[in-house]
């Protein structure tokens, strides 16, 4: 199992990955944002950062890395694709995923620990989490607020492509649990055929007990074992 | 008389003027002049301090690198290394504190990685006026906001610092930024310029006219004039900073690099002539090559520019072009300007002709170095002569520790470091809001604790003794996460040093600050001094900030700061005396800010050391806090608030301390405490390990329920207690901050 990590300037959790990664005992390699391949992989992983500083609107420049077609056609052809923070907002950008980020509600950038509930175990990426699980991942994003139109939204409620959502210690998404002011409490998303996720929250953080967390760990596992599985989705 | 205008108003004195005409056998041209003027300004030449630094501990074992260059550098062990240095941007941040904290912070990740390290963690030790004040407000939540913008862009977790506030910094807040990177011993990469007829580079930014005369803004006071020079203030690029970052760790991977520097304070002036006064070299410089934002820039304003994410190289001969290859990778420029000369001189040309040329050493050695007046301010005995035998005693014991938990300088700074990526590099393992934090070297077991301290009431009451509470608090901090103090970076921050009272107070503070740094074996491996921070009229108090390193062999045997079982022993560690002088209680619930400051005996700090790393060690500590500004009380708050226990005390316990009153046994800020607990299976050989350290140890209650409550035997009016459930101290300790930042 090998993820394949891309590297925008500016990305800054890329070695984080790989570090996570080793963590679970797979082997991980940097994909240069110029690289017009990405042959060789088993995932592919978007890390967090501030890609081209994020100056203009977030991931709004990364989009247009060279690396961005051979993505595409990867995530078309049904393999796992993961985006993480700034990863998360790059695939909103390149249209792999629907919908856009706000500015966080209190216009302040926010890294905690947060709870999360795990909405759907039908992706590649959650298949080993049990469905309503909570979980504790860090956050930490300024821009963080999903917002989509309310139609599509709830396509997406009804398609179960909402996959995790801010909630609780009991699991309820209440206001006050919602770190940003995402509709829905949206902490993640897929795509139609759930092998593309896009989620705030930092899994690649939570790999190690010693780090403040391990719950992470699942969703690297989770991947792992459904590509060492031949891959198919459902 | 326009003559003596031009380096009057570059703040050169006259005779610093006649000795630049001594050093040159001539007059300095423009261009010459401002160089001089920004190289002997306080900032870059500590000519008023130089004298008084020279008492310092630089030298040990551990120490690979010591003051002199752009940071510190100490053996953790296994041939790796820590890069560390602290420095101000103070007035940057009074007059523009978001870009002014912001570039605080990007100067300092430079001076790390110009060291050849990579970055692994930033602290920030910021001092604002009272929050009552809407100015305070504005300010704090600027430079917060810069050192978030900036710090989290680049991707270097913020893990700790402090945030104090009082008055005397109202119009001009500090702001101290601590950077710490790794490496292997054999990558570090010193600032000389070696070799003639090697190339000199600039690379990274491109240099615009921001931050003209940037070191000489900060070496004056801050008066209402110089608060309208925002001109002086530069303009961070933490995305360049990024780039510029991994670019020049490639280039040192790749052995590309034989010297180098950042032009951070006064530019390429700066680095130019420090790397060749180094190297025992000249370097002669084509203008016209360096890259520029702006047009029609002047030799002057380009040798003057601050303009961030620039550096200077010299780099392995031959390999200029892969230093381009790879900093065009990284989208930065990087450009021959240049080359090293056996002259020891800069010169500087443009348009073929030269347009200045100095000795190196005369800029970056040379400066004068003042001795100046000091006198020991009329206050200083006044206030300590401050009675607390006096001091009424408290009725409600529970109350004050609401009100000092609930005190902004005490309570939580969540606000703070929520606003701060405190885990990207996945290498925190104690982040904020502990005694220090501690980070894992990555690829190794290894880890380094952290922290920034320093109480300047103490150090207004007492300079001397209160740097050096500010040396053993900070090695308390480290050694309670288990790890075993190694050195020390400093931040030197004082009034305007013509005052004989100002000066005074920073030779005082030295003073104690290189005692306690032989003492506990914390060499001072660098820092800055930042002078001149008033308005004129009043000055900040005292606050010499040490910024401590310490190493644990495993991170796995860190020890947390809040009470982690059920059940576990709660040990006092160290001898409590009517010592509440100076103290936060007296200050906060009192509302006096005098008396003798707590005294301070070194070995007992040192052997107090020793145990919390040694039990750390021996895996025998569930958990260690050190007590400093509020004593047993709130050490014992804070405890129960990180870990959601509470804890019983029987103070009746305690021995020969119990004979104190209560509000004194619990407020008392005598130094050499700690609170740990421990595992009842492992209490018979932590206490003799503690007996065998001659530390006073006490078993004087347990962990357990949710109300932390304090018993006093009937000798000592045994009705006074302290009974709060811990929601209610947690409450009061999370929504101080939040609160008084709504104004």
């Amino acid at each position: 199992m090998k993820f394949g990590i891309v590297v925008f300037p500016g990305s800054n959790c890329d070695k984080d990955v790989q570090t996570a990664a080793r963590a679970v005992g797979h082997d991980a390699d940097f994909i240069w944002h110029t690289d017009t391949s990405v042959d060789g992989f088993d995932c592919l992983v978007l890390p967090g950062g501030f890609s081209y500083g994020d100056y203009l609107r977030t991931a709004a420049i990364a989009r247009f890395s060279p690396v961005m077609e051979p993505v595409a056609r990867y995530a078309a052809s049904g393999r796992p694709v993961i985006g993480i923070c700034n990863g998360f907002q790059v695939l909103l950008e390149a249209g792999l995923l629907p919908g856009a980020m706000l500015r966080n509600t209190s216009c302040k950038f926010v890294c905690k620990p947060q709870r999360i509930r795990v909405e759907s175990t039908r992706t590649p990426f959650t298949r080993k989490f049990r469905q309503g699980q909570v979980i504790t991942l860090p956050i930490a994003h300024g821009d963080g607020n999903y917002y989509i139109d309310g139609e599509t939204l709830e396509q997406m409620e009804r398609g179960g492509r909402v996959v995790f959502r801010y909630c609780d210690e009991s699991g309820e998404p209440t206001p006050e649990s919602n770190p940003n002011g995402s509709l829905n409490n949206i902490a993640g998303i897929c795509n139609n055929a759930g092998n593309v996720l896009g989620m705030m929250p930092h899994p690649e953080r939570a790999a190690e007990g010693i780090l403040g967390g391990a719950d992470g760990r699942l969703l690297l596992e989770s991947v792992a074992q459904w590509v060492q599985g031949g891959g198919k989705i459902g | 008389m326009a003559d003596e205008l031009i380096w009057q108003t570059m703040g050169l004195s006259d005779e610093e003027y006649e000795r630049i005409r001594v050093l040159l056998g001539r007059d300095p041209n423009y261009v010459e002049l401002g160089m001089f003027s920004v190289m002997w300004s306080e900032h870059c030449s500590y000519k008023n301090t130089r004298a008084v630094l020279r008492g310092l501990p630089t030298s040990g074992p551990q120490v690979l690198q010591g003051p002199g260059e752009n940071a510190g550098i100490v053996d953790v062990g296994d041939g790796l290394a820590v890069v560390f240095k602290i420095e101000s941007h103070n007035h940057p941040s009074a007059v523009e504190p978001y870009e002014g904290a912001a570039t605080g912070v990007g100067g300092i990740i430079r001076d790390i990685f110009t060291m050849g390290a990579r970055p692994i963690a930033s602290l920030d030790s910021l001092w604002l006026g009272d929050l009552s004040s809407a100015r305070a407000r504005r300010l704090f939540s600027g430079i917060v906001a810069g050192i978030s913008g900036y710090g989290n862009a680049v991707g270097i977790p913020t893990v700790g610092g402090q945030t104090m506030f009082h008055r005397s910094y109202e119009i001009n807040p500090l702001v101290n930024a601590m950077c710490v990177g790794f490496m292997r011993h054999e990558d570090i990469k010193r600032g000389a310029a070696t070799g003639v007829g090697n190339s000199v580079m600039v690379i990274g930014s491109t240099t615009g006219r921001d931050g003209i005369h940037g070191a000489t803004f900060a070496s004056a006071d801050l008066t209402d004039e110089a608060i309208e020079r925002k001109s002086a203030v530069q303009v961070g690029d933490p995305f360049r900073e990024k780039l510029l970052l991994e670019a020049c760790l490639e280039l040192v991977a790749r052995g590309c690099v034989l010297g180098i520097q950042d032009m951070g304070a006064a530019g390429l002036t700066c680095s130019s002539c420090e790397m060749a006064s180094r190297g025992g070299t000249g370097m002669i410089i084509d203008l016209d090559r360096v890259p520029r934002r702006e047009t029609g820039m002047t030799p002057y304003e380009v040798m003057l520019s601050e303009s961030q994410e620039r550096m200077l190289l010299v780099p392995t001969p031959g390999r200029e072009e892969e230093v381009r290859e790879v900093l065009v990778k990284w989208g930065l420029e990087a450009v021959v300007v240049g080359e090293v000369t056996a002259d020891g001189m800069i010169t500087l040309i443009e348009g073929g002709a030269r347009v200045a040329q100095v000795p190196a050493r005369a800029l970056a050695d040379e400066a004068p170095v003042y001795h100046r007046e000091s006198s020991k301010p009329e206050y200083v005995e006044r206030l300590a002569a401050f009675d607390t035998a006096g001091v009424p005693p408290c009725a409600d014991l529970g109350g004050a520790l609401l009100r000092l938990i609930g005190s902004p300088s005490i309570a939580s700074k969540r606000w703070v470091w929520e606003q701060y990526d405190h885990q990207v590099g996945a290498g925190t393992v104690i982040g904020p809001g502990a005694d220090a934090a501690v980070i894992r070297l990555p690829g190794s077991k290894r880890g380094v604790a952290l922290s920034t301290d320093c109480n300047s009431r103490y150090c207004y009451l007492d300079p001397r003794l209160g740097a050096a509470h500010a040396v053993a608090e900070a090695a308390r901090n480290v050694a309670c996460t288990g790890a075993r103090p190694l050195a020390v970076t400093n931040c030197q921050n004082f009034g305007n040093p013509y005052k004989p009272e100002v000066f005074w107070q920073f030779r005082e503070a030295i003073a104690g600050m290189s005692v306690a740094c032989r003492a506990l074996g914390t060499p001072v491996t660098g820092g800055n001094v930042s002078l001149c921070n008033e308005d004129g009229e009043t000055a900040i108090r005292p606050t010499p900030v040490i910024g401590m390193v310490g190493v644990i062999d495993d991170v796995e045997l860190r020890v947390p700061m809040g009470f982690q079982a059920e059940g576990d022993i709660v040990v006092l560690l160290g001898a409590t005396r009517d010592e509440i002088g100076a103290s936060e209680y007296l200050a906060t619930v009192h509302g006096v800010e005098a008396g003798r400051v707590p005294a301070l005996d070194l070995e007992a700090e040192a052997r107090l050391c020793e145990l919390l790393w040694t039990a750390a060690s021996r895996r025998l500590l569930s958990s260690a806090h050190d007590m400093s500004e509020g004593g047993l009380a709130v050490a014992l708050a804070e405890c129960a608030i990180a870990g959601a226990l509470g804890a019983t005390l029987r103070v009746d316990c305690v021995g020969g301390d119990a004979g104190l009153a209560p509000d004194r046994f619990l407020f008392s800020e005598s130094g050499a405490r700690a609170l740990v607990t421990i595992g009842p299976s492992q209490r018979d050989e932590f206490l003799a390990l503690a007996a065998g350290l001659n530390v006073p140890a006490a078993a004087c209650g347990r962990v357990g329920g949710s109300r932390l409550c304090v018993e006093f035997g009937e000798g000592a009016g045994g009705a006074r207690r302290i009974d709060v459930s811990v929601a209610a101290l947690s409450k009061a300790y999370e929504e101080a901050v939040p609160c008084a930042m709504q104004g």
